[in-house]
């Protein structure tokens, strides 16, 4: 069972290292995602979006490591 | 099918394969090393079996998804899957965090068999840790190469990559015989993560609809932007830390 467990724990990080990070990426995609089904936003400019949040989550956690 | 698209997928597939199965080997060697090529084989073959029953029950359900929400899926989680290798990438090139070394890996794994040579179940536990590492990377291998595949119908050009890459590892392996601490792993890491951020951006948005400039080509584009701003963070992390060191 430890086994497993550990292989299962092993699996989530592969996609989760800094849990902020993880959040943060999720969350992005979901308000680009409602922004251009919903909010009218055209697609190349959420893509854009994305993109561009990307570079600051990826900059916020890079800074968060610094000031530890 | 296009150059353009081709040779990004199989590269992406060849030089993330080639990290996890040098991390596998490493594990695999360690345990052939202290106890015998029994359990280190039979752990690994194991694990491949599992794997190739995992691809056979869970790859055609794939084909059933659209392809826009496979797009949006497999980029969301490729973005998840590249930004992880991509931040740590950072942290070990500007030096803030400590490379990965085969070496040590090598000698942890091998300490670790030795306290454990009197136990009855030596071999079955032996056996064991080959069967999770190869399961656990052969797990990442497939995940990139049904992510960096898929959404462009170029499974089989992702296969390709990952199979070169364990038939290149295993040969320089068999031939030098200890870990391959010479590979230089962050730097794969670095491109991998560079690679698979990029495809995940890029498909994320056109899961979304969005038709890119040049198609394919904003791979390439987003790619450049996002080393452009690596390479800047490496610098800055390196003169932080430099001042903290002189401090």
């Amino acid at each position: 069972m430890q086994f497993i467990k550990s292989i299962f724990s092993e699996l989530l990080g592969l996609f989760v290292d800094d849990g902020n990070l993880a959040l943060q990426v999720l969350g992005l995609i979901v308000i680009v995602a409602l922004a251009v089904r919903l909010g009218g936003l055209m697609p190349l400019a959420g893509a854009g979006l994305l993109l561009l949040g990307c570079i600051v989550i990826l900059a916020l956690s890079l800074r968060r490591m610094l000031r530890r | 099918m296009h150059l353009t698209s081709i040779l990004p997928t199989l590269t992406a597939a060849f030089l993330a394969s080639v990290v996890e199965v040098v991390e596998a080997f490493t594990i695999v060697l360690a345990v052939a090393l202290t106890r015998s090529w029994r359990p280190a084989l039979t752990g690994t073959f194991a694990a491949l079996g599992l794997l190739v029953v995992l691809v056979l029950i869970f790859g055609p359900l794939f084909a059933l998804i659209p392809l826009g929400v496979m797009q949006f899926v497999v980029g969301t989680l490729l973005v998840l899957f590249g930004m992880r290798w991509l931040r740590k990438a950072i942290l070990r090139a500007s030096g803030f965090i400590a490379l990965h070394d085969e070496e040590a890996a090598f000698a942890k794994e091998t300490d670790a068999l030795t306290k454990l040579a009197a136990d009855k179940r030596a071999d079955w536990l032996a056996g064991m840790a080959a069967f999770k590492a190869v399961l656990l990377e052969g797990v990442e291998v497939v995940f990139i190469v049904i992510a960096v595949g898929t959404a462009h119908h170029m499974t089989w050009i992702a296969g390709l990559g990952a199979l070169a890459a364990a038939v290149a590892v295993l040969l320089v392996g068999a031939v030098v015989h200890k870990p391959l601490s010479t590979v230089p792993e962050n730097t794969l890491k670095f491109a991998v993560g560079l690679m698979l951020t990029s495809f995940g951006i890029f498909w994320t948005g056109e899961g979304l609809g969005a038709a890119w400039p040049g198609a394919d080509l904003s791979i390439l584009a987003i790619l450049v932007i996002l080393l452009i701003v690596s390479l800047v963070a490496v610098s800055v992390m390196n003169g932080t830390c430099g001042r903290q060191e002189a401090v």
